[in-house]
């Protein structure tokens, strides 16, 4: 297990080759997709091997990394709504990282140019934690955070 | 074989707003069945979106994404009638790709 | 506080116990700072509209509705949800209703197993093997079809007919059902749902003898419920509220359910239907 996570911690940084080729329609999307899944950073618990999962960058706290659409308290853990907007141009790539979680990292969306640098999903929390928003734009990282609680439901509706 | 996507395509301004919902039980690999058994990790790894030919989003996930996901962006342009595709892939390989027409 | 309980001894003890495993408490109305707590979860509700897993649900009850199925080969295109065979717009808003072929009072669920069972050839135990279904190995039919038929009722208003005396009876046990107190914790439905300002943990709980309360409950089920990852039915809402009143288990499609949902479903009357809803 250690081994295979060692492995996957390696070639996790060379795996863009394949997304590239699949962008071109060399490629089966599907396929490529299975290849790009970045296993390493999937696997981490803490920050720092996060971020250097997702490319060693130094994150810097910005404002033009938004939160919106996401609540303060969440009734139910399991479903959590997350909306993300950067305004820093050039935006690459939005991530979701939730500090507390059995696994930080809980999504990556990769943004080519065209796309608008905003998304909305929906995430599961095991329990109140900070929520990160980390945006890649030009090589550089910016970041951006909040809090949300989590209330057990109840039985109600 | 997974159940189809739910898609909406729709032009917002000069802006192509996509959503998507997607059948999928995204299992951690965390919590027990009722006999006590853990239920291994099945979800969806990754997240293809195509306009016509061009790859608009590519996403990664983990088991954090909840069950039966939602997600929405916006691309530029985009017209009337273009093809919005999307591929999903999870970690046993299961895929499904639905299209939907921009409206 | 039950009536019964106040002249035995331990009764508090016993109270609270039962309070502790109901996780129930029925607080007063809510001071400042639980308000804007109620603020914020509203602010979560808001911000979960917009993307309702139900449609998954609705895809697959429309694809179940228009396939030829059972022993008998026959399409739900030939079930009678009350407005003619396979008509299905604006049908859930007058529901329940009765049904001469059946000779009875069905409400939708009831009426969708009466179908399998007369037009399409199944068993009633068949038909009826998974009412909740549990994940992608234990889908329940009823479910996906039941969603597909509410959402054809989307912004139709509640009008369901008392002129039938079978479905004026129907609402008068309902009506008596759901004051009705019993169980190991004596409670009615009107305990928890018969005044204002009562909540389980953060849940508010819906006074359903106000018109508005009763209005907005039942036009958001059937629902897709997000601690479940399911839609659930007004059958299993029922069921489960029955179930955390420690009643026996409410019989799927059985008179009594059909009672309480007519009288529920009566007092919705005027209200657009606005289902399938997503809660917590």
């Amino acid at each position: 297990m250690d081994r295979h996570r060692r492995q996957a911690l390696k070639s996790g940084g060379g795996l863009s080759l394949v997304a590239l080729l699949a962008a071109a329609g060399w490629i089966d999307p599907a396929a490529a997709a299975t290849e790009a899944w970045n296993s390493a950073a999937f696997q981490t618990h803490d920050m720092d091997t996060t971020l250097k999962a997702l490319g060693d960058g130094k994150p810097v706290p910005s404002t033009n990394v938004v939160f919106f659409s996401t609540p303060d308290i969440a009734e139910n853990g399991a479903v959590v709504p997350i909306g993300i907007t950067s305004k820093v141009p050039g935006t690459e790539s939005i991530a979701i990282l939730v500090a507390k979680n059995p696994n930080m990292l809980a999504a990556l969306f990769e943004l080519p140019p065209g796309t608008e640098p905003s998304i909305t999903t929906r995430v599961k929390m095991r329990e109140t934690s900070d929520v990160y928003a980390l945006v890649k734009a030009g090589g550089n990282y910016y970041m951006t955070s909040k809090e949300i609680k989590v209330t057990l439901g109840g039985c109600g509706g | 074989m997974p159940d189809p996507m739910k898609i909406r395509a729709n032009l917002v301004g000069d802006s192509t707003e996509v959503k998507v919902l997607m059948s999928h039980e995204m299992d951690t690999g965390l919590a027990k069945d009722s006999s006590g058994k853990i239920i291994p990790a099945w979800f969806i790894q990754t997240v293809t979106v195509l306009h016509n030919d061009k790859r608009v989003l590519y996403a990664q996930w983990g088991t954090a994404v909840s069950k039966n996901p939602f997600m929405s962006f916006r691309f530029k342009g985009g017209a009337k009638g273009d093809k919005v595709t999307i591929t999903w892939v999870d970690n046993h390989n299961e895929t499904r790709t639905d299209s939907a027409i921009v409206g | 506080m039950p009536r019964k309980l106040r002249s035995i001894p331990g009764a508090a003890a016993a109270l609270a116990l039962g309070a502790l495993a109901v996780t129930l408490s029925l607080i007063p109305a809510p001071a400042a700072a639980e308000q804007s707590v109620e603020k914020a979860i509203e602010q979560y509700r808001q911000d979960l509209q917009g993307g309702n897993p139900a449609e998954l649900w609705e895809a697959r009850g429309e694809d179940i509705w228009n396939t030829p199925r059972g022993p008998k080969h026959v399409s739900f295109k030939s079930c009678d949800l009350g407005l003619g065979p396979g008509v299905v717009k604006g049908a859930y808003a007058e529901l329940p209703r009765y049904f001469p072929d059946a000779g009875r009072v069905l409400d939708l669920e009831s009426r969708l197993v009466w179908c399998m069972v007369n037009q399409q050839g199944f068993t009633h135990a068949e038909a009826t093997k998974i009412t909740f279904g549990k994940g992608a190995h234990k889908r329940s039919d009823l479910e996906a079809l039941a969603a597909y038929v509410v959402a054809q009722s989307d912004g139709v208003k509640m009008n369901v007919s008392l002129a039938d005396p079978h479905v004026r009876d129907m609402y008068a046990v309902g009506e008596k059902m759901f004051f009705y107190r019993a169980g190991t914790h004596d409670f009615a439905c009107a305990t928890c749902h018969g005044s204002d300002g009562k909540r389980i943990r953060l849940q508010d709980l819906p006074n359903l003898t106000k018109k508005a309360d009763a209005q907005k409950a039942y036009t958001t089920w059937p629902a897709y419920r997000v601690s479940q990852g399911e839609v659930r039915t007004f059958q299993w809402r029922l069921h489960d509220c029955l179930r955390q009143q420690r009643f026996p288990d409410l019989i799927y499609g059985s008179d009594a359910s059909i009672a309480l949902t007519t009288y529920l479903a009566a007092r919705a009357n005027g209200a657009a239907y606005a289902g399938p809803g997503m809660k917590r």
